[in-house]
């Protein structure tokens, strides 16, 4: 067992990187292009890293550490190093499965492509980047990996390269990402240069032990959480994650939608135990914006994974929220329900897709329930998960982290109020836009009849992960008892740590203890469940009543409420926003920058040198007919220049050399005289 | 051998050199494997010099010390130390990387070109090795010659301008750098009156001289090495000549030429005057935190893809020079790491564009688009080489940029927290530069009819920039191998650093203590009359 913890989450990581390496240069040359290698590899991981969770039941948090390189002065090491723990040994599952369910998906979807071996190739190194993150101990290397992520999805999203939209979409992904690891890094800066190490470890006993003082402690947390913000699509960077649908659909039901986006949530949980009251609100409210943004612009859209992907944001946002408010648990539980349910929307996504031969306008579709039933119903799983309809996973998360924050809002009070109300509201939300998309796609008649008449369902490689994925949606795995996780195996390995910081003055809500916010919690148990039942319930009935029954003219309403429907479906005008601020504004100073260098900087060296020109004119007319002779100790530096200037029109480096050794006799002289 | 090995160094490639003078015109083919086998024979002796080097002293090692010129008390007086061993390993690399990269590409006056590369293989070692100022002036200046030349001959069509301004820019500050070197050569002389040059024994003396004094000799040095590194605002020349030079004349200047100014400013201006040092060091951190920004904003606008790489190159120099002000050992060895990093990264940059260049004869961005399609093997080692200057980590930029960052947040002597933090807005910028550049070159569809034809990398080509992905991944993934070499040189120019200013201190006491006897005697003098 002890060897399980030793030496096999190395293994873990390591497999899916031989997988990369393997199949990037030899990809071509083996049989099938390598697809068996990868998804082989990846099934094997899977089980290993169900070994591992099994040893960490039994024998508890295990961490090794190796340094890297070292720097000596004050002892300063670079480790590498590696965890087992509760958050890491679950999402270690996590990851596996569902990439391991997705390269064999993929073995099918992506069949024929012309980049078949490169695209497993890719899927390894993600593989490979997005364990690093889940087992690191150490900052450094957590943002080692964080980059190689962002890498991996740059690669994949550009996967389709000959087209424009997916390159722009890459490049987006990539910068929008840097710009939250700009703050990541300034966090991590602050981080080492209070404490030192970078080891997670160390870092948490130097603020146990007060090395931060509590205003750094703050700017710390927010500006590591910036990181989060820009990989789990927070706003003000979300707009990245819908633009990055252009990648192949597998992709983004594993990266953008299952795993990667949900590395920042990772982080924040990982660094929850030091993040300060203020941080905490500032996480929470990031995390409720986000998810109502971008639950009210998933109303309107038309795209299926542009829908599913405003629908993660959204979720995503339920996640920080979760955290923010001090629910450590019922996020990170967010996270790996969500992930096995939105994986299983993705693909499904994915399926219909393939089946409609690339059709993604949900307005093209419409009774496929008939040709994909297996789709069909894994689908409807997945959507009452997300909806929190009980007896599903997402019943249990959602539900949890509803009654948080009520618990936070009733213990804080004032402003934060609206915590609780956006997170009930974007329930309701959900659950409308979600039963639209279930309705315009499989339910009523086909509204492209030649495309449904060529529609099937898919082969098993594709179905089969669905069934899994939309089974892991089901309550008892996560808990017995199908009306509240509290007291379920799931919660219980994955407890709450209790904050380094709790009953510290000087922030503006101290943070309270666990023990405080259970209390809280239980009172606002109920009301919570009942308040969402009949949230999610309203919303299914009004989408039934849209879109089933079309007992309302959308037509009319769309009209209606057009200055927000056009909201809404221009997605709140960020994009717009942004380019005519941001993009603009480094455009501009950046032109502004050339033409003040090529026109002040540069034209004050070719002004000086047209004067040094115009002076050694001069000098050589004095020369000639003033003093001849005496020149040559007159001259100075500018009589230097120009001469060497003259001289060298003339292209002879003898003279220079000459010059050289003049000077240094004439400057000997100088200065020994001085 | 052991005793010369230095000079040995430094003088193989000249004397080796010479032969290709006198090889018949017309054998192009035996004068280019006879410099690659001379280039490869003093790669191999610089990895021997390594072997025998012993990382674990930080002083200077091999140390050879021949009087040279009697007059002046000049020696010829060559040592290396951890620092040096790294650029000298450099210098070492790049240069058979530049020969393979002119195989094809040079067309005329071929043995000229290939003599004056080993020539100047031979000046850059001098410049790293030396130990007495005007013999390290010497080299110095000896290199702009075999520079010169090959922007002027076998430059593009503007190069006369360039290879001028070049030449007059860079020649203004050695001017000012031998003023310097001759008045601290009287100043710091350990006998009054007597000129000296061993850099030594002048940086023991120079660093107690008063802060008057230092200030005015490190503005001459340090000007003379921030328009080589090139730091803003002295840059314009340096876009010019890229644009203008070879491909091999890019990378060396790029590479190898750029870190001599980074050179000189740790050797120089930080050994010999550390209170003008700590004088000078809120200017110079400003200047490099704008070069820093405004190189990667003019990077972005750049039509011209050799100017592009050419701005990247202010903008990743000026993060070397705001590790060395720094003066933190992450930081220090950050800068040192970075000054090779540098070297691979913006040299394979070169190398690429120079690949383009030689299939299209245009520099032009526009000129792309969808290269990756015709050409994937180049476009995967385009990929890694930009992926390495943006900073990735696992790739070498990541290791030194990181070390510059923490090290300079943490540092006393910068004493603002500012200049790292808007630094750091550069890990955007390059990523919006590079990765642009990399879209439009690349990727898509392939637009222009010259383009569907194009060859994928040659083996020369690819021999040409293998060994330097190979550094750029090992010092990601590895760095420890090379920090390693530097570290106690860097701990031990930061102790003396430290032990200079103690003793300029102590000076400056007895100095304080002097001028008020003097003043006491010349108060005492009148009541006694």
């Amino acid at each position: 067992m002890e060897f399980a913890l030793k030496f096999l989450p190395l293994a873990i990581l390591i497999i899916p990187l031989v997988s990369f390496l393997i199949i990037i240069f030899f990809g071509k040359r083996l049989p099938r292009q390598g697809d068996w290698l990868g998804t082989g590899f990846l099934f094997l991981n899977l089980f290993l890293s169900l070994y591992v969770f099994i040893a960490f039941m039994s024998l508890g948090n295990y961490s090794i550490t190796y340094d890297w390189f070292s720097l000596g002065a004050n002892e300063t090491k670079f480790t590498v190093g590696f965890v087992v723990d509760q958050l890491s040994a679950v999402m270690l599952i996590v990851v596996n499965l569902i990439s391991a369910l997705v390269h064999l998906f993929s073995v099918k979807y992506m069949e024929g492509d012309s980049k078949y071996s490169k695209y497993f190739a890719y899927l390894g190194l993600f593989t490979f980047s997005m364990l690093g993150i889940v087992i690191t101990n150490n900052l450094l290397l957590m943002y080692v990996f964080w980059e190689l992520v962002g890498l991996s999805s740059y690669l994949l999203i550009g996967f389709w390269y000959e087209k424009k939209p997916p390159q722009e979409a890459a490049k987006k992904a990539f910068i929008v990402n840097r710009i939250g690891d700009f703050g990541f890094l300034i966090g991590i800066m602050i981080v080492f240069y209070f404490i030192g190490n970078f080891a997670f470890s160390e870092i948490f006993s130097g603020i146990s032990s007060g090395k931060i003082p509590s205003g750094w402690l703050t700017a710390a947390g927010i500006l590591l959480f910036c990181g989060a913000i820009g990989k789990s699509a927070q706003f003000p960077l979300h707009t990245w994650l819908p633009d990055a649908m252009e990648g192949p659909t597998p992709v983004s039901a594993l990266i953008h939608a299952a795993t990667m986006v949900a590395a920042g949530v990772y982080l924040t949980a990982r660094i929850f135990i030091m993040l300060s009251a203020d941080a905490l609100t500032f996480v929470a409210f990031i995390g409720a914006i986000t998810a109502f943004i971008a639950a009210t612009i998933a109303l309107t859209q038309n795209d299926i994974k542009k829908i599913l992907a405003y629908s993660t944001v959204s979720q995503l946002g339920y996640m920080i929220m979760a955290i923010g408010v001090g629910a450590y648990s019922y996020g990170v539980f967010h996270l790996v329900t969500h992930a096995f349910f939105k994986a299983c929307m993705f693909l499904g996504a994915g399926s219909v897709i393939y089946g409609m031969h690339h059709i993604q306008n949900i307005s093209e579709m419409g009774g496929l329930r008939k040709k994909m039933p297996i789709t069909f119903v894994t689908f409807l799983i997945s959507t009452l998960a997300i909806s929190g309809i009980p007896f599903t996973s997402g019943f249990l998360s959602k539900d949890s982290i509803l009654a948080s924050t009520m618990a936070f809002g009733s213990i804080n009070g004032g402003i934060t109020i609206i915590i609780p109300i956006i997170a009930f509201l974007v329930a309701g939300m959900t659950a409308f836009y979600m039963f639209r998309l279930v309705i315009k796609t499989f339910l009523g008649e086909p509204r492209n009849k030649e495309k449904y008449d060529h529609c099937h369902e898919s082969p098993l490689q594709m179905t089969l992960p669905l069934m899994i994925l939309s089974g892991l949606s089901i309550f008892f795995f996560y808990s017995f008892n199908p009306f509240g996780a509290e007291g379920g195996w799931f919660i219980n390995v994955l407890k709450s740590p209790e904050s380094l910081l709790v009953g510290t003055k000087g922030a503006i809500y101290h943070i309270v203890s666990r023990e405080e916010f259970h209390e809280a919690l239980h009172h606002a148990h109920y009301p919570a469940m009942i308040l969402s039942l009949v949230l999610a319930g309203l919303g299914i009935l009004i989408s039934f009543v849209f879109y089933f029954w079309n007992k309302v003219d959308t037509e009319k309403l769309k009209k209606a409420l057009n200055p927000l429907y056009k909201f809404s479906l221009n997605k709140w005008y960020f994009d717009e926003l942004y380019h005519y601020t941001a993009v603009s504004f480094v455009m501009g100073l950046s032109a502004l920058a050339s033409l003040f260098d090529k026109y002040v900087i540069d034209g004050i060296v070719n002004g000086a040198a047209y004067l040094t020109v115009k002076l050694s004119d001069f000098g050589g007319l004095f020369d000639k007919y003033v003093v001849d002779g005496l020149v040559n100790f007159t001259g100075g530096t500018v009589w230097v220049f120009g001469m060497i200037l003259r001289k060298f029109q003339t292209g002879r480096v003898q003279t220079y050399i000459g010059f050289l050794v003049f000077s240094i006799v004439l400057l000997y002289f100088i200065f020994r005289w001085i | 051998m052991i005793n010369s090995i230095l000079s040995t160094l430094i003088f193989l490639p000249v004397i080796l050199s010479l032969p290709v003078l006198f090889f018949r015109k017309e054998n192009y083919k035996i004068i280019k494997f006879y410099s690659l086998t001379i280039s490869l024979l003093v790669f191999a002796f610089a990895i021997f010099l390594f072997t025998k080097f012993q990382p674990e002293s930080g002083e200077y090692q091999f140390v050879e010390r021949v009087l040279w010129i009697k007059s002046t008390n000049t020696f010829f007086y060559l040592g290396v130390d951890g620092f040096s061993m790294l650029l000298v390993l450099l210098t070492a690399l790049i240069i058979p990387v530049c020969i393979l990269a002119s195989w094809n590409s040079i067309k005329i006056k071929i043995k000229e070109y290939f003599f004056l590369m080993l020539l100047l293989e031979g000046a850059l070692f001098g410049v790293f090795l030396s130990l007495d100022t005007i013999l390290f002036y010497v080299f110095w200046e000896f290199i702009l010659i075999p520079m010169y030349f090959m922007i002027g001959i076998w430059g593009s069509e503007n190069r006369i301008y360039a290879t001028l301004k070049f030449f007059l820019y860079t020649m203004f500050g050695s001017v000012l750098l031998l003023i310097g070197i001759i008045w601290v050569g009287f100043l710091a002389s350990p006998i009054p009156g007597l000129f000296t040059s061993d850099l030594i024994e002048i940086s023991r003396i120079s660093s107690t001289l008063p802060l008057d004094k230092q200030v005015y000799l490190i503005i001459i040095f340090t000007l003379g090495f921030l328009i080589k590194v090139p730091l803003f605002p002295f840059h314009t020349w340096l876009p010019d000549a890229h644009v203008q030079a070879p491909t091999a004349g890019s990378v060396i200047l790029a590479a190898l030429l750029l870190k001599m100014g980074t050179y000189g400013l740790i050797r120089f201006s930080m050994g010999m005057f550390p209170i003008g040092f700590i004088e000078l060091t809120p200017y110079i951190a400003v200047l490099a935190v704008i070069g820093i920004v405004y190189g990667a904003l003019l990077s972005i606008v750049q039509t011209d893809m050799k100017k592009l790489v050419a701005y990247s190159s202010v903008s990743h120099m000026g993060f070397i020079v705001l590790g060395t002000f720094a003066l933190t050992v992450e930081a220090m060895q950050g800068a040192i790491i970075q000054m090779i990093n540098h070297g691979l990264s913006t040299g394979s940059l070169f190398l690429i564009v120079g690949m383009l260049y030689e299939r299209r004869h245009t520099k032009e961005i526009v000129q792309y688009g969808g290269i990756k399609k015709v050409m994937p093997v180049f476009s995967a080692i385009f990929l890694i080489v930009s992926l390495s200057s943006i900073g990735l980590p696992g790739l070498n930029g990541f290791i030194g940029e990181f070390l510059i960052l923490i090290g300079s947040f943490n540092s006393q002597n910068l004493g603002s927290h500012w200049y790292t933090i808007i630094s750091t807005t550069a890990v955007i910028l390059s990523a919006v530069y590079l990765l642009w550049l990399f879209q439009r070159v690349m990727l898509g569809p392939v637009e222009k009819e010259e383009n569907k034809s194009l060859k994928d990398i040659s083996k020369i080509e690819l021999a040409s920039i293998l060994p330097l992905l190979l550094f750029i991944v090992w010092i990601g993934v590895q760095p420890n191998t090379f920090l390693k070499v530097s570290e106690n040189s860097v701990k031990k120019v930061l102790t003396n650093f430290e032990n200079a200013k103690k003793s300029y201190e102590q000076k400056q006491i007895e100095r304080d203590q002097l001028k008020e006897l003097e003043k006491n005697q010349q108060s005492t003098q009148p009541i006694q009359e």
